[in-house]
């Protein structure tokens, strides 16, 4: 039997005396296509802060490819394939977007410590970089600072940068966060075009995308996981419903 | 269409990528008005061998400050840690001027090797104040140490060797000036390089979005460590050069004040445009002799006052304004 690329046990965070994870056990198998919902608070982005490294976690574990990682810095994680896109922008706001996705392939070949070669001298990676941008449609802002291009655009440059890492298992914390609807159309196109073979796990407010792109579906509630099952079966649970619309009264 | 998108429509941004680190003609103004100075003024080549030296110290924060974003109030305590290497030998017998260079870039850069990897464990304000402690403490030490550096009375005898055992140091400074220049020069060269490299660019990605670097597997701390050593190793080869040029050591070449004033030059001319100490320490520096004569007491308040004006309208330093009016004016 193969490991999932992706396990926690028992994973948990607390800050003071507030629980955020609350001994999240979580699989996320290869080539998966997987949704994490749940309100405002529940815990997403810490879980994924956690699962990354970024911040410590207070108990339990986290497993890569079946091997235990919590003990590893954030950049080995990423080493062994596990890459991450932010809820808020998180970018390098004056440089060009060329040079964002250049950066992050440049760091995945480990090129990124090189002291003397000019980083322009390494074609392959520019190329690659060049080409990520094509499958992602932002080649014609290659050259703008990635301040001055569209919102929606800036939220592409987030996935474009994570995948410059060719990672097997992705995170996309709220991809479309901000997004005007009518723009959503094509940050759901770009996911649909992942390898097959990445495990991708989301975490999206727009319940539309989410039924459109998972096959499986976790719902965390308070930082606890409160059901997983198909698109059909989260749909179908009064739990969830009682979740959602009693968010939706609270707004 | 404006400047950039015509400059760099025919291009395709690969290309313009891959040829970023290409020398342009503007690159040539500092040296071109080197040579000139060195030909027209030769009464003051020895003042134009201190803006050299600053030229150079400048340079060496814009590969700490400029590029990889570290806030530093401490960085006169590698300028001085080469002086006083450079001096220390020379006045001990090795008169040797450029393995002394050597000497002092490796002494000054272990130091900010081993302080660094102390100190960049923190940052924003706490490491601020960190630099500031490790300039006093070793201001204060190099003080102490008065049997050894000095004191007060700064540090004397030093003997130098004619440059390649043929070039005498002359009255007139012009060995000197050229033997600044040609150091700055290979300086030049090597943070040039460097600024271009993939490892410079990781600094320029450190200092935009730390965050981001973490979560594209960069090792943060390692190169900002690297690059305050380096950075270190070049400011203690501009204090061995001033120790060298002058034959003497004072008590100031480790000092706030130094510090400070490196970081106002740097500000000034622009940071993190490689130029900005080519900009700001000439300028600084003539105006630092004209203020300190027009109004010997209160001349900083007008240098304070120039720093407050920069830092609120003109962000980029001098450089950066040029940015701005030749994109407004193609
Ligand atoms: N660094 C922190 N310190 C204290 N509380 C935090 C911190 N980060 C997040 N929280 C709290 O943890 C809870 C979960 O936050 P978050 O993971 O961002 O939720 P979600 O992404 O599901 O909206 C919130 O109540 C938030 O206030
Ligand atoms: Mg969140």
């Amino acid at each position: 039997m193969t490991s999932p690329a992706l396990e926690t046990r028992r994973l948990s965070k607390s800050f003071g005396a507030l629980v955020v994870t609350n001994e999240v056990d979580f699989k996320l198998e290869r080539g998966a296509r997987h949704a994490l919902i749940g309100p405002n608070g529940a815990g997403k982005t810490t879980f994924i802060n956690l699962i990354t490294g970024r911040i410590p976690h207070s108990a339990g574990c986290v497993l890569l490819d079946g091997e235990d990682v919590s003990a590893l810095p954030q950049e080995a994680r990423v080493k062994r394939g596990l890459g991450r896109t932010f809820q808020i922008n998180t970018l390098f706001p004056d440089l060009s977007v060329l040079e964002n996705v250049v950066m992050a392939v440049s760091e995945r070949q480990g090129r990124g410590g090189d002291l003397f070669r000019p980083a322009g001298s390494r074609r392959d990676i520019i190329d690659e970089a060049y080409d990520l941008l094509e499958r992602l449609r932002l080649a014609d802002d290659a050259l703008r600072p990635v301040r001055t291009i569209a919102y929606g655009r800036q939220r592409l440059v987030e996935i474009a940068i994570a995948l410059g890492l060719k990672p097997k298992v992705l995170l996309l914390d709220e991809p479309a966060a901000g997004v005007p609807s009518a723009e959503t159309a094509l940050i759901l196109d770009v996911m649909a075009e992942l390898p097959a073979e990445m495990a991708v796990l989301i975490i999206e407010h727009d319940m539309d995308l989410v039924f459109r792109f998972a096959r499986r579906i976790t719902v965390l509630v308070q930082g606890a996981v409160l059901t997983e099952g198909s698109p059909a079966e989260i749909l179908a649970d009064p739990r969830v419903r009682e979740v959602y619309l009693g968010e939706r009264r609270h707004d | 269409m404006t400047k950039l998108d015509r400059r760099t429509a025919a291009v395709h941004p690969v290309d313009h990528i891959a040829h970023s680190h290409r020398l342009r003609w503007p690159e040539a103004l500092p040296w071109l008005l080197i040579a000139a100075t060195y030909l027209l003024f030769p009464s003051y080549l020895a003042l134009g061998s201190q803006v050299l030296i600053m030229v150079l110290f400048a340079l060496s924060l814009d590969l700490v400050l400029g590029y990889a974003g570290i806030v530093t109030l401490g960085h006169a305590a590698f300028f001085g840690l080469g002086a006083y290497t450079a001096g220390l030998l020379a006045a001990h017998g090795w008169s040797e001027p450029i393995s002394a260079l050597f000497a002092a870039a490796v002494v000054a850069g272990a130091f900010g090797a081993a302080s660094g990897a102390i100190i960049l464990r923190t940052s924003g304000l706490t490491l601020l104040m960190l630099t500031l402690a490790v300039v006093s403490l070793l201001a204060e030490a190099a003080n102490k140490a008065d049997s050894i550096t000095g004191g007060a009375d700064g540090l004397q005898g030093i003997v130098i060797n004619p440059l390649l055992g043929r070039f005498d140091f002359d009255l007139y400074g012009r060995t000197a000036y050229l033997y600044c220049a040609a150091v700055l020069l290979v300086m030049w060269y090597v943070v040039r390089r460097l600024v271009h490299s993939p490892f410079g660019r990781s600094l320029t990605g450190i200092r935009e979005n730390r965050l981001r670097m973490h979560a594209i597997g960069a090792p943060v701390r390692r190169r900002l460590v690297t690059a305050y050593a380096i950075g270190a190793a070049v400011a203690g080869v501009a204090g061995a050069l001033q120790a060298q040029t002058t034959q003497f050591v004072a008590l100031n070449v480790i000092s706030f004040h130094l510090s400070a004033a490196v970081l106002i030059i740097l500000i000034f001319g622009g940071a993190g445009r490689l130029y900005g100490a080519f900009v700001g320490a000439p300028i600084y520096m003539v105006a630092q002799d004209m203020l300190s004569r027009l109004d010997p007491v209160y001349w900083f308040f007008w240098v304070g006052l120039l720093l407050v004006l920069v830092v609120l309208f003109a962000r980029g330093g001098i450089l950066g304004c040029v940015d701005g009016v030749r994109r407004r004016w193609p």
